[in-house]
């Protein structure tokens, strides 16, 4: 269980936010919606540990995140607009990075790119492939991750219909195996699922 | 997600994946090594052109210059240590992965040595051929140069680490890197004019060697501290 209490952020004399809760349990979507610049992606980076609270503070599974970071960097993948690959290298190159990184099945490499339509493309290297596909590989990682914790900045973005539909069903699919999502959008996300709605 | 445990990669799979990925990507790059090395061979060969050819000078000055070049070369390689991860967003998979970020930094840094200062310290040879270093003389500059380059590619993260953030940061890297590169530069350089002067060596092999053992301990460290507050 993901929970914020008392948050409130500053970004140099801006106050982004105070007094923010929230208590995400298993199965539970938690979507930061706002306009652009009104700081959605510094409250993600700030859950997920990257920035330092003004005050409050986030829990997982009733420890403090910050208390052992790396137990619950175990638990999480972290999906954003800068996807973290490395252009030069080719596609499974990218992706076998990450087995040294986090827990990840080997096994699942194949089916994720197939699922992913990125099959035809994995012996070309990671620039040549365009924004959506991009964002398709950084959509593998979080498949391969054994993680329960998907946190996603503007999963959408750059992906056509076919892909944000996809997006949907695999958040879908994470939420029904009892994983927790933290998204932040401007979009609405248009799920059955259980959403806990946090508007800055 | 029973078997999480199973498939946690260890602490030598993380570090030994940081180095393979880093050395991959430099190979797929090869100007980013090669420019550094260019740099170092050609201060080396142009000083004899501009001092004159005599060999009493060149025997004397040699040391000085082959141990300034090293150091120049081995900062102009470190600017862009962290600068690609952190623009692509690499670095923040890096601290959110759960492998411990010290670990993680240090692989960068073995990559970076490994790529950069010891192709420098294998080319070291051919550049002692201009200023007329004998054979002992040319084997204390390599081991010096071997653990100088590591105390540098070192020292040199945690400057790297606090400057990425900063656009253009390389001045201010240089400024924050050197006072610390100082005791490497003037036992480095000594060292070999000693060899040069058939004089014992000793001491000043053990001190470069305990700073390179200092640094290795402590550095990494520092390194990650600083990723953490450069990315925030």
């Amino acid at each position: 269980m993901l929970s914020g209490k008392d948050l409130c952020l500053l970004r140099g004399d801006r106050c982004l936010f105070q007094n923010l809760n929230f208590a995400l349990n298993s199965g539970e979507l938690l979507l930061v919606e706002g306009k652009n610049g009104c700081g959605k992606t510094s409250l993600l980076r700030a859950i997920a540990g990257l920035l330092e609270f003004e005050t409050g503070q986030v829990d997982w599974n009733g420890q403090s995140i910050m208390a052992d970071h790396q137990v619950f960097c175990s638990d999480l993948v972290w999906l954003s607009h800068r996807v973290g690959f490395k252009g030069d290298l080719t596609l499974v190159e990218n992706l076998s990075f990450e087995t040294g990184l986090r827990a990840t099945s080997a096994d699942l490499l194949e089916p994720s790119l197939d699922r992913l339509g990125l099959t035809p493309l994995t012996g070309l290297p990671f620039r040549a492939l365009s924004a959506g596909q991009q964002r398709r590989v950084a959509l593998a990682r979080m498949l391969m991750a054994k993680a329960p914790l998907w946190m996603m900045d503007e999963p959408f973005t750059n992906l056509d219909s076919g892909g944000q539909a996809l997006v949907r069903e695999l958040i879908a699919e994470h939420l029904a195996g009892n994983g927790l999502c933290v998204v932040a959008s401007h979009q609405d996300i248009q799920l059955d699922a259980p959403v806990i709605r946090v508007p800055l | 997600m029973t078997s999480r445990e199973d498939t946690m990669p260890g602490l030598w799979q993380g570090f030994m994946a940081v180095i393979r990925r880093d050395l991959l990507l430099a190979w797929k790059r090869p100007g980013d090594i090669l420019n550094p090395l260019f740099f170092f061979a050609m201060v080396c060969t142009l000083f004899p052109l501009a001092v004159g050819p005599s060999s009493e000078q060149l025997s004397i000055s040699g040391p000085g210059i082959v141990w300034v070049a090293a150091l120049l070369a081995t900062l102009l390689s470190l600017n862009s240590l962290f600068l690609s991860d952190f623009e692509d967003g690499s670095l923040d998979q890096l601290i959110l992965s759960p492998q411990p970020l010290p670990l993680l930094a240090l692989g960068k840094t073995v990559a970076h040595w490994l790529s950069a200062g010891l192709p420098l310290v294998l080319v070291s040879p051919l550049v002692a051929v201009t200023f007329q270093m004998p054979g002992r003389t040319v084997g204390v500059m390599m081991l010096t140069l071997t653990f100088g380059t590591i105390s540098l590619s070192l020292l040199g993260a945690i400057g790297a680490a606090l400057t990425v953030g900063l656009h253009r940061g390389t001045a201010l890297l240089s400024l924050l890197i050197l006072p610390l590169a100082m005791p490497v530069l003037i036992f480095g350089a000594r060292t070999v004019a000693l060899a040069a002067a058939n004089d014992a060596v000793s001491a000043g092999i053990y001190f470069l060697s305990a700073y390179c053992i200092l640094a290795l301990t402590l550095a990494p460290f520092a390194t990650a501290a600083a990723l953490k507050i450069s990315n925030e």
